[in-house]
């Protein structure tokens, strides 16, 4: 940090959270590409590294670089919104590498020992076998320490210092945040019970409380990057966590059609999953609502510049605006009714789904972030676009939604053979796996996983270089 | 001062975020308890007085399942038949019964199952979905994995295939060798017969009903 413009402590922390979440998110993408490898090459890493293990890391990098990321966004906008440094950074600075140590040592017992016997010390030492919160017990309570420990930093900072509208958001979803990752930990026999209580991390995590941060953080960046209003800005967002809470606590339900729940969840999942995609509409508007009223307003006056302050960070805001509606709104909505749903589920399209929702609705903005931090980090007053910019932002873009395009064309074949011709099968699955159609979405999907990777390697050289670069204003 | 709309109060928005928060959660909250209700493990009397529950006890084992369309529900349901054995037997007690599924759940956790097979159409799509696998006909007496394994019955072909799944490929993509016991396979075998019993509103649809339907078969 030699030449650091950073003042505050607050902030120093948080962009050791970015590092370590761009870290992660490479190693989430390089596991990925293992996983797309092994869909075209069967036998690659057979036995040494499995899809099991190499999905596992895949999806656990996932969640937890976007959370650090989260943890990295807050301490980051905290000294702006509530005026003063962070309270209890200390104890924030020890939880980081607490936190850091403990994704280590699971990610190598992950890597080194793979599995265990069917006891109980493999649920405590080695992971729990529980799609996205895997994690071993021992990591789960230091998991909840280390959220709790945040949560209190957030909320002693946002007691005594001045209280936004942004920030009281984010204090009521982060204690959501915390709190629900509880109702993932215990074990039970009954196969529907635990997964019944397992969709309350995963659901209302990434369906609620992860949609409303979004919403604080589009908030945050619409007032930092162009100078939106934030009497406008924040009604917007009591809008949104009206709507994102209304309908994404009980669209629940749509997780609730097949696992052993009663019946009626069919009608409640439909009804309020349907109405998810309403608040990101709602968003997307608001985001490009703002930056034209905030551009109109420069060029009634006769001034012909962008207002905005960030080109490569507004960039990813505004994909997010995009591809949050996309992804999470449309790919979501398509296979969301129980009519349909009956087909669908557990298929390629789920998958096309997932790739195209956590881009566009969290790794899009968390990106963003990361370049408001290297802005502030090297004192810069309007950041514009590198060459390396640009590569990174098409190709990581072009490649996320290729997959998706690649994955919804082998959902279709996973849907009209395994499903509806072969009646879900054995036979059935393996019919619908060597489709013409299913394996060249498969050697689609490895070809931009290949482009979205590459990406990553413009993106991290951009994050590292951007600052020194001399086409910004200083 | 001009008259302000309620639809621009930053107040008027916020009370409405905690109100209707509060509503669905609160609703939340309720359904789950209904739920938790219909989603509890039923008992070893429940099977022998015919008491239909979504999720059966653990001596559901001692039971032939089969999978039938429901006339007024229209879609198929789990239905428990007479009496069947498993690995030679039909009269685990409820205390052995619960020790298999114990070991068997605990197994399907420990060992990963969910990041490659969909268990109740969960998890990832790389293996087929287990939901009903005890049911697929390829494990029944005329299946080809019973044939593959030389054994004579469906559990043993089962537990065959989970200690050496690398012996037996069905596919170019094989099960790696997870280091799967004896005891263990067992366990899992009762952990998939319970799971196709349970009640899971018609998923998935046709369930090994098509014969015939792709390539002539």
């Amino acid at each position: 940090m030699a030449n650091s413009y950073l003042t505050s402590e607050s902030k120093k922390l948080a962009t050791w959270y970015f590092t370590v979440a761009a870290t992660l998110f490479g190693a989430q993408l390089l596991f990925g590409l293992v996983a797309a490898i092994q869909y075209v090459i069967p036998g690659f890493l057979f036995e040494i590294l499995d899809f099991s293990v190499a999905r596992m890391l895949h999806i656990n990098a996932l969640v937890v670089w976007m959370v650090f990321a989260m943890f990295g966004s807050v301490y980051w906008l905290l000294p702006d919104e509530t005026g003063i440094e962070t309270v209890g950074i200390e104890l924030g600075k020890l939880l980081f590498w607490v936190f850091t140590a403990a994704v280590t040592v699971v990610v190598l017992v992950y890597i080194f020992v793979q599995v265990g016997a069917a006891d109980e010390t493999s649920i405590w030492f080695i992971h729990e076998g529980r799609e996205y919160i895997e994690a071993p017990r021992w990591a789960d309570l230091g998991i909840t320490v280390v959220a709790l420990g945040f949560v209190a930093n957030l909320f002693m900072t946002g007691m005594k210092g001045n209280r936004s509208g942004i920030v009281t958001v984010l204090m009521a979803d982060m204690i959501a945040f915390a709190g629900l990752y509880l109702t993932g930990m215990f074990y039970t026999d009954n196969i529907t019970v635990d997964q019944f209580w397992w969709w309350w991390v995963i659901h209302l995590w990434v369906e609620a409380t992860w949609e409303v941060f979004v919403g604080s953080i589009a908030a945050y960046g619409l007032i930092t990057m162009i100078g939106a209003h934030r009497k406008v800005v924040e009604m917007w967002l009591w809008i949104e966590v009206t709507m994102l809470f209304g309908s994404g606590i009980l669209g629940m339900g749509h997780h609730y059609f097949w696992i052993g729940t009663p019946e009626y969840w069919w009608e409640i999942g439909a009804l309020f999953s349907a109405l998810e995609p309403l608040p990101l509409v709602a968003m997307f508007i608001h985001v490009l609502y703002d930056w034209g009223k905030m551009q109109g307003e420069e060029s009634a006056k006769g001034q012909d510049v962008s207002v905005i302050t960030n080109k490569p960070a507004f960039t990813w805001f505004v994909l997010n605006a995009f591809g949050n509606f996309l992804g999470a709104g449309i790919w979501g909505f398509f296979h969301t009714l129980p009519q349909v749903n009956l087909y669908t589920h557990g298929t390629q399209f789920t998958s096309a789904h997932g790739h195209l929702a956590f881009f566009g609705a969290y790794a899009t903005i968390l990106i963003g972030m990361m370049y408001i931090a290297v802005q502030g980090k090297n004192g810069i007053k309007v950041l514009n676009n590198t060459t390396s910019t640009i590569f990174a932002t098409s190709m990581i873009t072009g490649g996320v939604v290729g997959m998706t395009v690649a994955l919804t064309v082998a959902g279709y074949v996973d849907v009209l053979v395994t499903r509806a011709q072969m009646g879900a099968t054995w036979a059935g699955y393996f019919d619908g796996q060597s489709g013409a159609w299913f394996a060249q979405g498969m050697d689609w999907r490895l070809v931009m996983g290949v482009v979205t990777f590459t990406g990553f390697f413009f993106l991290i050289k951009d994050l590292l270089t951007i600052g020194k670069s001399t086409n910004h204003v200083r | 001062m001009a008259k302000k709309s309620v639809w621009s109060d930053n107040r008027f928005w916020q009370r409405s975020a905690a109100w209707i928060t509060g509503f669905a959660s609160v609703l939340l909250i309720w359904l789950t308890f209904d739920t938790s209700g219909q989603i509890s493990m039923g008992n070893d009397s429940d099977l022998k007085n015919g008491v239909t529950k979504r999720v059966p006890g653990p001596t559901v084992i001692n039971y032939k399942i089969t999978y039938e369309m429901d006339k007024k529900r229209q879609h198929e349901v789990p239905v428990i038949g007479e009496k069947e054995k498993f690995f030679g037997r039909d009269d685990y007690s409820e205390e052995e019964a619960a020790k298999l599924l114990h070991l068997g759940k605990l197994g399907s956790q420990t060992k990963n199952c969910m990041n490659c097979h969909t268990l109740l159409g969960n998890g990832a799509y790389y293996a087929p979905d287990l939901t009903k696998a005890w049911l697929d006909p390829a494990w029944g007496p005329t299946g080809s994995m019973q044939a593959m394994t030389g054994k004579s019955t469906k559990e043993e072909a089962m537990a065959e295939f989970l200690q050496h799944p690398s012996q037996y490929p069905t596919h170019a993509r094989m099960m790696p060798n997870l280091g799967i016991t004896a005891e263990e396979a067992k366990g899992l075998v009762a952990f998939l017969k319970h799971m196709s019993s349970i009640d899971t509103n018609g998923f998935p649809r046709n369930f090994g009903k098509i014969q015939g339907a792709v390539n002539g078969k």
